[in-house]
């Protein structure tokens, strides 16, 4: 799969009432004549936030303020179907306005290089914690935690102290940390984010906005999640991605004209980057994996035939277990499945290779002997317009 | 010689009775790969391929004087699996299994780091040391003996790389995959350590991706220490998009974090050698 799962900003917020970290009163609307509706449970001023995404929305107007419900009314009718940052806007969270006293950082995330669970605060809240890491990286408090002794307490009091706080403060910061821990454990998420976690002025705290990406490996234990990696307008992805991964393809939509498909990421990267350094456009990554049926590859062929953008097509099969004449049947199937017009390259390599050279020569495929070489003849196929 | 498998390797296969499992065990005896064992719960006292099958770990170990383990076990059942094979105390494990859950998996690398054993992947292609051992499921026919160690955190494009090394007769020492996880166990540092103490390998080839950091910390190592033996590295994932996972679940930038960019500079700056495209990489050894 290509994807990340992230959660919407509402749903991260109902999973942390569950673990009573306090967040702000507030309710998810998917029309905006309902807002006046929640006169009795929300004061006013507001706050309303499109469910979207992707990050930095607040900047691209996604984040709205109203002094009273009949303005958000308004604001919500403006922002429900509008279209921020290229995602539409398919629901509103209408919220009390907080008052900030001090905005605070708080994660648990994947610690890759230390191979663990790490977490990260700092005082430094409401800005991305990249931004932090840049321009005043030692006011990152990062506690490395041990998954066989797990996160406790005392741990999670050090960081709070380190924020400047004591006693009940300390106590009650302390267990929002703890309870973002059990989260993370308990949804297999990558990544559990308050930012910010505020200090209100009568000194509680509470999580003003969030974020949870959940590892799509563990969704088997998850399954109420699992229906997110394929629904439309649940997530980021375009369509041809989200066509791709309901058949199970590792599929990336990028900006380019040159359709590519190989097997093994890493070689199909390889593949992108070559393009590009003879000065081409990828139109996509798409990798089939090892072992690759004709069936497998018609299917992971009409992905990129489909797409309008695509004016040739670069095939890169390095088999070792891969059958090539397999392979290139996949290829003349697919090509005569969707009537693609339009020129393929294929650079062929593996078992039964002759076999897979010979069906595709007939098929008026070309064939060259190296990937820089296939790369190089796409992109000259792809400026001549075919 | 070569580095973590070669002769005096024996090693068991968890998973041994399942698809995957039958068939790559196949080919590993056929490449003469002493596997000595088999484990599958549940399926103690049959065989597979000629080779015993036992229900633990520990059983198949303590009858066959195993030293290691390759894992093909489905990712719902392999932590138990390889936290298994850890507490038998095999110091060296291979867990080619894909789609593994992260929390899993750094379950995994804590108790590993507990017993001191060393943990190769997950969603690796596995080790090869050519004409001694193969653990793992790369086509064999592609790598010959030689002085060029080889380590990796992608399949294929190893296998790009490595069939020319071969057909410009410099051969391959060890190559090895690290896996193409978020968390993986024995990392770029670790190998290039070990390749530098091997008397076999004479250059070494580091092939990184995007995601992570351990090119990074690899360049930092060499900046540090230096490096006695020719290094050429390649990057993949140049123009990966930040936010997308490009097949491997470890291949994705996070926010500004893990770009090919960020890890070409560091090993330019470490005076290490980047090969533009995967075949420049022959060129650079060739001329060091």
């Amino acid at each position: 799969m290509a994807s990340i799962l992230k959660l919407f900003e509402h749903e991260a917020k109902t999973i942390f009432s569950k673990y009573k970290i306090p967040t702000p009163t507030g309710e998810l609307v998917t029309s905006s004549s309902r807002v006046l509706e929640l006169a009795s449970k929300i004061n006013v001023p507001v706050v309303i936030k499109a469910q979207i995404l992707v990050s930095g929305r607040g900047k691209a107007g996604g984040i709205l303020y109203a002094n009273s419900l009949v303005e958000a009314e308004l604001v919500a009718k403006k922002l429900l179907g509008a279209e921020i940052k290229g995602f539409k806007v398919q629901s509103v969270l209408v919220e009390e306005k907080c008052v900030i006293k001090r905005e605070l950082y708080f994660s648990i995330a994947v610690d890759r290089s230390n191979r663990s669970y790490v977490a990260i605060a700092s005082p430094e809240g409401g800005i991305e914690i990249e931004e932090v890491a840049k321009v005043a990286p030692k006011k990152i408090i990062k506690f490395f935690i041990d998954s066989l002794l797990d996160f406790d307490l005392h741990q999670a009091h050090q960081i709070a102290k380190k924020l400047g706080y004591s006693g009940s403060q300390m106590q009650n910061l302390a267990m929002i940390l703890l309870k973002l821990y059990n989260v993370v454990i308990d949804f297999d998420a990558e990544l559990a984010e308050i930012n910010p976690l505020i200090e209100t002025p009568e000194g509680t705290f509470i999580a003003v906005d969030s974020r949870i990406i959940l590892d799509d490996n563990a969704l088997y234990r998850h399954p109420e999640f699992k229906r997110r990696l394929t629904e439309n307008g649940k997530s980021e992805f375009s369509t041809l991605e989200l066509e791709a991964h309901k058949k199970g393809l590792s599929y990336v939509t990028l900006d380019g004209n040159i359709g590519v498909i190989g097997n093994g990421a890493g070689l199909v990267m390889a593949t992108l980057d070559t393009i590009q350094l003879f000065g081409g456009s990828p139109a996509n990554f798409l990798d089939v994996g090892g072992g690759a049926s004709a069936e497998e590859m018609a299917s992971a062929l009409n992905i990129v035939f489909s797409d309008p953008r695509v004016d040739v097509v670069l095939i890169n099969i390095l088999g070792g277990i891969t059958r090539c004449d397999e392979v290139a049947r996949g290829i003349l199937m697919a090509r005569g499945r969707v009537n693609f017009l339009k020129p393929v390259v294929v650079r062929l390599m593996g078992i039964n290779e002759e076999d897979g050279r010979l069906i595709l020569k007939e098929g008026g495929i070309q064939i060259l002997d190296s990937m820089e070489e296939a790369a190089k003849k796409a992109v000259e196929i792809a400026k001549t317009g075919g | 010689m070569g580095i973590l498998v070669g002769e005096e390797t024996r090693a068991i296969v968890q998973g041994i009775t399942g698809t995957q499992g039958s068939f790559q065990t196949k080919l590993m005896i056929n490449y003469g790969t002493k596997i000595v064992a088999g484990v599958t719960p549940g399926k103690g006292g049959t065989k597979e391929h000629k080779v015993s099958v036992y229900n633990t770990v520990e059983k198949a170990v303590k009858n066959h004087d195993a030293n290691t383990s390759i894992v093909f076990v489905p990712a719902r059942f392999a932590a138990d699996a390889v936290l298994e094979a850890i507490k038998s105390d095999l110091k060296n494990i291979i867990v080619i299994t894909e789609h593994i859950p992260v929390k899993d998996s750094i379950e995994i690398m804590a108790m590993a780091k507990k017993y001191n054993a060393t943990i190769v992947g997950p969603n690796t292609p596995g080790i090869i040391t050519p004409g001694e051992c193969k653990l793992g499921v790369m086509p064999s026919s592609i790598f010959k003996s030689g002085i060029v160690g080889i380590v990796s955190r992608s399949g294929t494009l190893t296998y790009e790389i490595a069939a020319r090394i071969s057909v410009k007769g410099m051969g391959q020492s060890t190559c090895i995959g690290l896996g193409g996880d978020p968390v993986v166990g024995l990392n770029f540092v670790e190998v290039l350590k070990m390749f530098e103490e091997d008397h076999q390998t004479k250059a070494v080839v580091l092939i990184g991706e995007i995601g992570g950091n351990l090119e990074e910390l690899a360049a930092d190592f060499v900046n540090k220490k230096g490096y006695s033996k020719p290094l050429v590295t390649f990057v993949a994932g140049r123009t990966a998009p930040p936010g997308k996972r490009m097949g491997h679940a470890g291949a994705i930038i996070m926010g500004e974090a893990g770009t090919a960019q960020s890890k070409i500079e560091a090993f330019l700056e470490a005076g290490v050698e980047v090969a533009e495209k995967p075949s420049d990489v022959t060129k650079m050894l060739l001329r060091s």
